[in-house]
């Protein structure tokens, strides 16, 4: 039903022509078609507790959205805002916090996003390089970072600090900033894939006061750890979609395609490439289900909470390489056309990369899925 | 998705592990994760006899209706007992081609007089089958069969003559089913009949086929005037292949956990190895390990989902990739065995040709991506009816 509700929404407003105008745009997304899918159909409300005015959904229903968002490429401020954002908020807000930024969130009038990565490119800990200090009852912020998504265009940006001095997951605070705050510059980062757009943010001794931290100083790495893995999991659902997506344009595209006199689907070489798709496809998705559940045990309670640091690994580990794989078979299956800029197929090969790259390749999570195993 | 199952199948798991924990002792301790996949010709004897003590406490044929002496089980306390039976490390099932897919052919597609003949003994556990498919020319290609039946009316009695091959417990099993070509101008699937054979009979003879593991687990079985009866037919004749892969639709998965918790057995001796010798440390060892780890946590999760799923127009395509996923597992499995034993998984257990249990699942996973359908026969299976492409071209040859 949501998901039937979601493709007939995608088909129409995120068409090959619609994506590339927001690829062309610096923001990366058109104003127009936000609105409507912040006031017509209410998605970035989907997983907001009702009591500030969200639908009051769950994980499960939000990795639908995501898989069918990754297969029609949407360009949106979804994900930053509804999967860094709100869940940075509902994880570690405070009451007013809350109250405030979902609440306008809800209504379509906030975007929002995470920083947490500065120049060293990691997605642990020790990505936190920014630092704070406290200047009477002030906090003082500085620093840099890198890989923001929609970093140069949200209303809100969650920072995430570190004590000065402090190392590894020790000493971690989060800020819920204005992204209009004196001293925060932020310049946009152009990238090889342009369907989800980054900036570069620094923090150049930027006041700030007790009312925008989240939780305690020093003390926040668990939550933000938790943010991490909750985005994993969306990451990792979009890529599913992507990883279904390329496998359908590619098994229309051979039925279509004759050479030899009949369609090039009947050659044996490309049905067991496609078969090898449509395994990974299901795969990725069945991998991301279950992440999804215990993804909304993790949020609401349930025996299930306390694995989501392992399901988000084995879903993001799967799925960048399924999506990865499937997105490279998908240009040689094209043939030529596949190497043009015409046909959409590179815009999954070149988002199935970036994704991969985003909070963690599959060797990265096989690491920590190591760790829990062997260590 | 379905994650969890519900409390009163969580309490039929704990019945089965109970029962399991008090029955699995004495004389059967031996039998301890013996007789599965590579291993089934060992202790068929008393596997038959820890066969009989399922059946005694109605723990054989869970699935099948009462009227038949199952227990009318669901799908998902299937699961579980297959899980649970796994996990306390109970042999494999000897009887299992009986209860499996003998017996619910049977149920579907048999008479009253068939039903009442030969499915008591499965259930008891005292009458052991075996199948009767493949043959030298009909591999992956099924329906090509050749072993021929016709009917004698002075005998009353069908007369086969053929040779079956692959038969897995052939020489301990009591009674075989057989496809054969009843109409001998036929081809492929057309034409074939489903007959149910007494093993114990002068046309019928069994070799054991030495495979590359040094051990026996497959048969030819020959077949030569060998007889059943007039009634010992399944069906008409004409009808064999359409009962034959009947069968294929009684696979609901009822098997998955139970095969994944063996596979979670093999995964964890190795992590144990690596930990010992060291290997736990290097960082290629590391990822494999993990890789393995993450594609089994989602084998699990695809059934949970195959559970779950009512299907599409009945097409589930995550039970379609299921074949091509765990064999392909599998067999990378045992190639991480024996990279993280390093030289240490040359050496035999001892001569002549006695293999540890990681050497033996080693070799025995290559041939998990050929029976049932090869992982090629899945590609085209999983394009054809998943993916709804071409179809291979049928060439006559003349």
């Amino acid at each position: 039903m949501i998901r039937d509700t979601a493709q007939a929404f995608l088909a129409d407003v995120s068409s090959s022509s619609a994506i590339r105008n927001a690829m062309a745009s610096e923001q990366g997304f058109e104003t127009q078609i936000w609105q409507r899918i912040c006031t017509e159909m209410y998605w970035q409300a989907i997983h907001i507790p009702e009591e500030y005015g969200g639908m009051g959904l769950g994980y499960v229903e939000l990795v639908i959205m995501l898989e069918e968002m990754g297969r029609y490429l949407l360009c949106s401020p979804f994900f930053s805002t509804v999967c860094l954002g709100t869940n940075a908020l509902i994880v570690a807000g405070t009451a007013a916090q809350k109250q405030q930024y979902l609440s306008q969130i809800c209504q379509g009038s906030l975007t929002a996003t995470l920083a947490y990565t500065g120049n060293n490119g990691r997605w642990d800990a020790d990505a936190v390089q920014a630092t704070v200090t406290t200047d009477g009852d002030h906090y003082l912020l500085n620093g840099r970072y890198r890989y923001v998504p929609d970093g140069h265009s949200a209303g809100l940006i969650i920072f995430a600090v570190r004590d000065e001095g402090s190392t590894g997951v020790d000493g971690i605070s989060l800020f819920a900033l204005d992204a209009n705050t004196p001293g925060v510059k932020r310049s946009w980062l152009p990238t090889m894939d342009e369907t989800r757009k980054q900036a570069e943010i620094t923090l150049d001794q930027v006041c700030v006061t007790k009312a925008d931290l989240m939780g305690e100083q020093g003390k926040a790495w668990p939550q933000l750890n938790k943010i991490i893995q909750l985005a994993t999991v969306a990451v990792a659902a979009e890529q599913a979609g992507g990883a279904q997506q390329t496998l359908d344009l590619t098994v229309e595209y051979t039925q279509e395609r004759v050479q030899f006199g009949r369609p090039v689907a009947g050659f044996q070489a490309v049905k067991h490439q496609a078969a090898d798709m449509m395994l990974r496809a299901e795969v990725a998705k069945s991998a991301v289900y279950y992440a999804a559940c215990v993804a909304e045990e993790a949020l609401n309670g349930g025996p299930l909470a306390n694995e989501l640091a392992e399901a988000a690994s084995v879903a993001k580990s799967y799925c960048s390489q399924g999506y990865f794989s499937n997105a490279s078979d998908a240009i040689q299956l094209h043939g030529g056309v596949g190497f043009t800029w015409e046909y959409d197929v590179h815009l999954y090969f070149k988002r199935a990369k970036s994704s991969e790259l985003f909070l963690g390749n599959s060797a990265y999570h096989r690491e920590l899925i190591a760790q829990i195993l062997l260590d | 998705m379905k994650i969890s199952f519900s409390p009163e199948d969580e309490k039929f798991r704990a019945e089965v592990a109970q029962w399991l924990t008090q029955n699995l002792v004495g004389e059967f301790e031996q039998l301890k994760f013996r007789g599965g996949p590579g291993d089934e010709h060992m202790f068929p004897q008393a596997r038959k006899k820890w066969e009989q003590k399922l059946a005694q406490d109605g723990w054989t044929c869970i699935g099948w209706p009462k009227e038949y002496g199952g227990r009318g089980c669901s799908i998902e306390q299937q699961v579980i007992f297959n899980e649970e039976y796994a996990r306390a490390g109970a042999p494999g099932h000897v009887g299992h081609i009986g209860e499996g897919l003998a017996g619910p052919t049977l149920i579907a597609f048999g008479s009253e007089a068939q039903k009442q003949k030969y499915l008591p003994g499965i259930v008891a556990g005292t009458e052991l089958w075996c199948q009767g498919y493949s043959e030298p020319g009909a591999g992956s290609d099924l329906a090509n069969v050749k072993t021929k039946a016709y009917f004698d009316e002075a005998k009353g009695k069908w007369i086969i003559s053929g040779q079956k091959v692959w038969t897995s417990l052939a020489h301990e099993s009591d009674y075989i089913f057989v496809i054969a070509r009843t109409n001998p101008d036929s081809i492929a699937h057309k034409g074939l009949g489903f007959f149910l054979m007494k093993m114990d009979q002068p046309g019928i003879e069994v070799r054991g086929i030495k495979q590359l593991t040094g051990t026996s687990e497959f048969n030819e079985v020959f077949f030569d005037q060998a007889e059943c009866d007039a009634d010992d037919i399944v069906g008409k004749p004409g009808e064999g292949w359409a009962i034959a892969m009947g069968l294929l639709g009684f696979e609901r998965g009822v098997s998955t956990l139970g095969q994944q918790m063996q596979f979670h057995n093999e995964l964890n001796q190795v992590i144990a190895i690596a930990k010992a010798n060291g290997n736990d440390k290097d960082p290629i060892i590391r990822q494999r390990i993990a890789e393995a780890h993450v594609r089994l946590k989602i084998m699990r999760y695809n059934s949970m989902r195959m559970l779950s799923d009512e299907g599409d127009g009945g097409l589930k395509k995550e039970a379609l990739i299921y074949k091509l996923y765990w064999s392909t597992w599998h067999r990378d499995l045992g190639e991480l065995a024996m990279d993280v034993m390093g030289p240490e998984a040359e050496i035999l257990a001892s001569a002549p040709y006695n293999l540890t249990r990681l050497q033996a699942m080693y070799l025995f996973v290559r041939s998990d991506t050929i029976y049932g359908g090869t992982n090629e026969i899945q590609r085209n299976i999983i394009a054809e009816r998943g993916l709804g492409m071409p179809k291979e071209p049928k060439i006559q040859m003349n």
